[in-house]
Formats: C-alpha cells, structure tokens, sequence
C-alpha cells in the first residue's frame, strides 16, 4: 500500500511547535518514551515496547562449522524484519533502503562493538562452533525502529540460554535441557542505540523522535553507547551539518540515558529470572493487563467429548456410500493403461465453429458422443461402432469421433446442444487412436 | 451479564471474570465444577469425562498501525494477528466484484518458507468463506500473523487470531470461524489442543476450522493416520470445542463493548 503523504498543514504544525520546545506527545526534549519489556516463556523470546513501537525478538542457535578464516570463533548473525503489519507501506519489495540502513546499524552496534564473547561459543575449533541468531520483527512502528530494536536484541541476548556443551578429549556431548540447565551466553556490555533528530538544519533537537517527528526531521544521528560511556557506534544520516559541541552534548545525553534503559532492562531480567526461580507463571500470557477492557482471559476448559463415538457412529452410518468411481485401470496396450474418463473438454465449442469455418479444410470435424462416468461398457459398444474414421496426422489437433449413423452436419448442432447439457467426460483422444490400434 | 450455555449438567466452563464483575454468580457452579477438574487431564479417552482445552487469553486492538489486531494466546502458544483493510489494491491483483484477501504468516526464526505458504492459503480460504468481500470490490484485505511462540496447536491459534483480529478491524463477516486441533495417540485417545509434546508422539493431528452459526466445517488439515470413524470422531470433539471458543469470543467482545 502506497503511504499515506503527510500534508502541508500537519507538516507546518509539526514544524512550529518543535520550535517552541513542544512535542506532540506532551515529552520534554530530552524524554524517551515508556519503555516495557516482557519474556516469553522460551529463552531468549523478548518483546519490546517503546512508547507504541513494538518489536519481537527471539535469539536461537546452532552448531554449525566456523568460517575458514576464523576457525576459534562463534558465529552472529541478526536479522531484522519490517512485518507488514508494522505499517502499510511495509510491503515485501518496498522497504529495502529502511531495512538495509537499519540492518546494517544494528550488526554494527552489536557485532563490531563485540559485546558478545565470539571465542566462548567455539566447541571443537576449526569444526563446530555455535552460530547464534538473533531474529528481530518489527510489529508495530510508531517510530524510533533502531532504538526499540537494539533493546531487543541486547535483552534477547541477555534472556537466551543456549544447551550446555562439554568436550573430553575428542568426545563432544550436547545435553539436552533436561539433562543440565543451559547456560548464558557471555556479554561483555550491552549497547544501546539513542537517536537524536535534529530539525531546521540543526537547530532543534529531540531525543527519540516518534513517526510524525520523522516524517519532518531533517537528519538523524544515533550514537550506540554501553552504560561505561563507551561509544560503540555513531552514524549521522539525512545530510545536515552538525558542530562538533553538539555531538559532544549528544553523548552525553546518550550516557545519561543508556544508563537509564541499562538499569531498567536488568531489573526486567532479574524479575523474570525470580519469577521462573520460584516456578511462578511467566510469559507472555501474564503481561497481558487482567484490567484492560480490551483483554480477556479464560481458565482451562474442559470439554465433554463422551457422545463423540456415539455421534460418530451416527454420522458414518447415515452417510451415503461413495460414488462407485471407476478406479481400476483398463489396459490397452502393454504400456498404456487408463484410469477414470477424464473431463471434459471445455475447448470443443471453440473448435466447432471454428470448424464450420473451414468446411473444405483438410480434416473432418468429428465429435464425440457423450459418455457418462460411471458406464464403462459405453466404451466398448462405441467401439464396436466403428465406422473409417478419418484420423488427423497432426497430434495438436483436437479428435473428435463422429457416431457413425449420424450425419455430420447434424452431429455439430446435436452435440452443440449436448454440450450445453454438460456432458460429465470426454474421451481423451490418444487413448481411441491406440485402441484401433489394438483392435 | 453474562449468559452461560450449558451443554449438559457435567460439563461447565469455568471463565474467570475481570474482578469489575461480579464473582458471586458462578461460585455455585465452581462447587460442582470442583469434582469435575480433579479428573482432568489433557488427555481423555474417547468415552472419557473430558478432555480440556488450554488457558486462552485474547487482546484487541493492541497495534496503532493496523486497522485491526489482536494476540491470541492458547497455553504457551501464541500469534500476533494485523489486519489492514478494506484498503487500496494494486491493479494486477484486484477482482472486479469482490475484495482480494491476502494473508501473510510469518514465523519467528529463519525466513518464511513453503509450510508458511501452505498455512497461509489454508487460513485465505478459511477467511475468504467468511468474509463478505463483496461488500468491498476491488479493495485489499491484508492479515498478517506473527508467531510469537509455538507450542503445539500453531494453526488453530493462527485461525483464532486471524478472527479476532477481523473483527477488531470491522471487516464485515458473515460468522466467526475458530480453529480447533486434536491430537490421536497411537492407542486412538483422543487430546484436543495438543502441547507440542503431544503432538510430537501422536500418529494423527487434524486440525478444524468451523464456523460459529452452524458449527460447519469450513477447513480442515490433517497429518498422520486415521480411519473413517476416528475422523467423525475429532469432528464431532472439534465441534464440541468449538462452543467454548465461540463463548470466549462473544464474553471478550462483550467485555469490550457492554456499557456496565
């Protein structure tokens, strides 16, 4: 779907009030929006809410061979999907700027800042190491993709346990969840990503701009910064000219706020963490709010199936027998056997009056008759019929069989009219020529 | 307010109420409840009390993009359904007299493939036997369904959100359509709403798609070996699931919509 463009008015709005330090939203410049983070009931299953900006997270893994060139090392790999349902203009061809832009900052923020320890996840060196794989879609998108989606990969990251490994010598031997608890993986420092959007060239700022913010921002800085204030990644886009004091006042906004999300996003893991601990319900099904209007639960319900045999038994016998469809194949020659009559051929109207056409044409119009499915020994009797019959040399071309005591002429109107009755079957034409041929 | 159908003496649902509403009224039929639930479990013979279906929880309207959604929960399993529609449709895929649905599933890890594509037509055609599209011609109706964790029964809970979340988005329908899964083991006990577990160790698993005047079937899908009387069999426990489903549905529209 083509995306809605935004108008002049709302663009001018927009405009004036940032300009009067007000936001849509009623935020203050430098505030985030309510961050809130909740688990599945897999490890490593995360969703994240950034004001209305949804994103789904899911860390999974692998054994797999390491690359050649680093054969002690584990290996990463993120993904992350623009769902269709995130906005209407999201659609499978379209999104490819956004989408690489936003991958390519990601794997970045993550990868290269190397907050996970690669050479933890080798198991045999140079044979198997483990490829994590973090999974990311965007379901909703309310603005401020990147910062929402580095949330959820660092919480994902943090919240997935992969399957304990233990080598003695030569033996590898994964163990299944149930024979040992899987283990953490070993971060380092959890970057963060804070976009600042910048308006009228650079004038005006804000911090975690939502979609009409962007929709009318004239560049975008995001600065990934762990809550040690160490800069993993900074990337200026959209083309406006920065002084150097404001990116320097841009991280430090940055820290100040990395260490807020850092705080709140440990403080979510240890809460789940206790929650499985003492074997309370975890999940999504618990983050659902019991007080929304709009939400709604249900308890187990039994049902009672003790009159399904009884109901079954009832159905079976009041059923009818199925249709006595002839099922065994009749064998022409050694080679050639047939099963069931075919359609049929929906083409013959458009040969008859093509073949009114060319009456002095090199090959007789010859029509079959009808035959019902469910008679075979029609097939026989027509056979016996045979009168000559002139058949095609061309293969492509339609066969159709005249009823030998019929004339021509009044077979075309007869079996014009029998088509209209919809005639079930039609002979496949091959099969008559090998049957002269038998006969 | 609400009104409870009850099927037969034995058999009750309990629902659990936001605590705005009274709990008094179904206390009673907790106490008589309470010696039903000792006997269950998730499996059941086919003559036994019950079976049981898992803990649902449905949310609407939880997405500001979409025209319509909701996230259907069925135990452990879970599917984010988006809907846009009745919207604009590009000229190659448009029908004349009715409106094009088209649904998309994606699945959580790695990149859609061809048990997504099969899944995707069986809920078109389930939705398309549904949904009045001739009320819309030539607009698109999109849903688009996320799984967000799959723990057995995947395409029932896709078809339920697939329905709830059409409803939030005020596509006109002609019924409601749930989806229901069982489950047979190999000495023909029958479990409705199998864990992945289940569904793992069963030799059949068929999954119904019926619709709420009738209980007609509108789909089915089926995988493993079964014979003629087991099949009628599932159908007629599906149809039996499906009452409480359908009750879910109208109890959380009603919570929504009801002025008390």
């Amino acid at each position: 779907m083509k995306e809605t463009p935004l108008s002049n008015c709302e663009r001018r709005f927009l405009l004036r009030a940032i300009e009067e330090k007000k936001r849509l939203d009623g935020r203050q410049t430098y505030d985030y929006r309510n961050i809130r983070i909740s688990f599945g009931t897999d490890y490593g299953c995360c969703i994240v809410e950034l004001g209305k900006t949804r994103v789904l997270g899911q860390v999974s893994c692998e054994l797999v061979s390491p690359k050649l060139n680093r054969a002690t090392e584990g290996i990463l790999f993120f993904n992350l999907e623009l769902s269709q349902m995130a906005a209407p203009a999201f659609e499978p061809g379209r999104q490819s700027d956004l989408l690489v832009k936003l991958n390519r900052l990601l794997e970045r923020c993550l990868r290269n800042s190397k907050c996970i320890d690669t050479e933890s996840l080798c198991v045999v060196a140079g044979e198997k190491v483990w490829q994590i794989r973090v999974d990311l879609h965007l379901l909703n998108h309310d603005g401020n993709i990147i910062d929402a989606a580095s949330i959820a990969a660092i919480v994902a990251l943090c919240h997935f346990r992969r399957p304990d490994v233990s080598v003695q010598g030569d033996e590898v031997t994964l163990y299944t969840p149930e024979e040992r608890d899987p283990v953490p993986l070993s971060i380092h420092h959890m970057p963060i990503c804070v976009s600042f959007a910048f308006f009228q060239q650079g004038t005006y700022l804000l911090v975690d701009p939502n979609e009409r913010e962007e929709r009318v921002m004239d560049g975008l800085l995001v600065i990934a910064m762990n809550k040690h204030r160490e800069i993993c990644t900074i990337q200026s886009s959209g083309g406006i000219m920065l002084l150097k004091d404001q990116v320097l006042r841009c991280s430090k906004i940055a820290g100040v706020k990395v260490a807020e999300i850092t705080e709140l996003i440990l403080k979510a893991l240890e809460n789940d963490q206790k929650v499985r601990k003492e074997g309370g319900k975890f999940g999504f099904a618990e983050s659902i709010a019991n007080q929304r209007i709009t939400a709604f639960k249900m308890e187990k319900a039994p049902i009672d199936t003790s009159d399904v045999e009884e109901k079954a038994e009832e159905i079976i016998a009041e059923a009818e027998p199925p249709s006595e469809v002839v099922s065994t194949p009749v064998l022409w020659t050694p080679g050639t056997a047939q099963i069931g009559e075919g359609v049929e051929n929906s083409w013959g109207d458009l040969e008859d009056s093509e073949k009114e056409d060319d009456e002095g044409g090199g090959d007789e119009a010859i029509i079959l008759d009808s035959i019902k499915m469910d008679t075979g020994v029609e097939v026989s009797d027509i056979g016996s019929q045979d009168a000559p019959i002139i058949l095609s040399d061309s293969e492509e071309e339609e066969m159709i069989i005249l009823e030998p005591d019929k004339n021509p002429k009044k077979i075309r109107t007869q079996t014009t009219s029998a088509k209209q009755e919809k005639a079930p079957s039609k002979k496949p034409v091959k099969r008559r020529k090998k049957k002269r041929a038998a006969n | 307010m609400v009104t409870q159908s009850v099927r037969s003496a034995r058999c009750r649902a309990e629902v659990i109420i936001a605590a705005a509403r009274g709990v008094g009224a179904m206390e009673e039929e907790m106490h008589t409840d309470a010696k039903i639930r000792a006997e269950i479990g998730t499996g059941c013979s086919p003559r036994g009390p019950g079976c049981s279906l898992r803990h649902f929880a449905c949310e609407q309207n939880l997405l500001s993009r979409p025209d319509g959604s909701a996230s259907f929960l069925q135990g452990d399993t879970s599917v984010l359904a988006g809907v846009y529609g009745p919207a604009e449709v590009k000229v190659s895929k448009e029908i004349f007299n009715k409106a094009t649905l088209e649904v998309i599933l994606r699945p959580k890890i790695g990149l859609p493939g061809v048990a997504e594509k099969s899944r995707e037509r069986l809920i078109r055609n389930t939705c398309e036997a549904v949904v009045l599209g001739t009320l819309h011609p030539r607009t698109s109706i999109t849903v688009v369904l996320q799984v967000v964790s799959d723990a057995g029964s995947l395409l029932a809970c896709c078809l339920n959100a697939a329905c709830m979340a059409l409803v939030d988005a005020g596509v006109p329908m002609r019924a409601l359509f749930c989806g229901v899964t069982c489950a047979l083991d190999s000495d023909g006990t029958l479990v409705l709403d199998p864990t992945s577990k289940q569904e793992k160790e069963a030799r059949a698993v068929l999954t119904f798609a019926l619709d709420s005047v009738e209980r007609k079937l509108l789909m089915s899908s089926t995988k493993g070996l079964y014979s003629d009387s087991e099949l009628q069999q599932c159908l007629a426990a599906a149809q039996a699931a499906s009452q409480h489903v359908f009750r879910f549905y109208r109890e959380s529209l009603q919570r929504r919509y009801s002025k008390s």
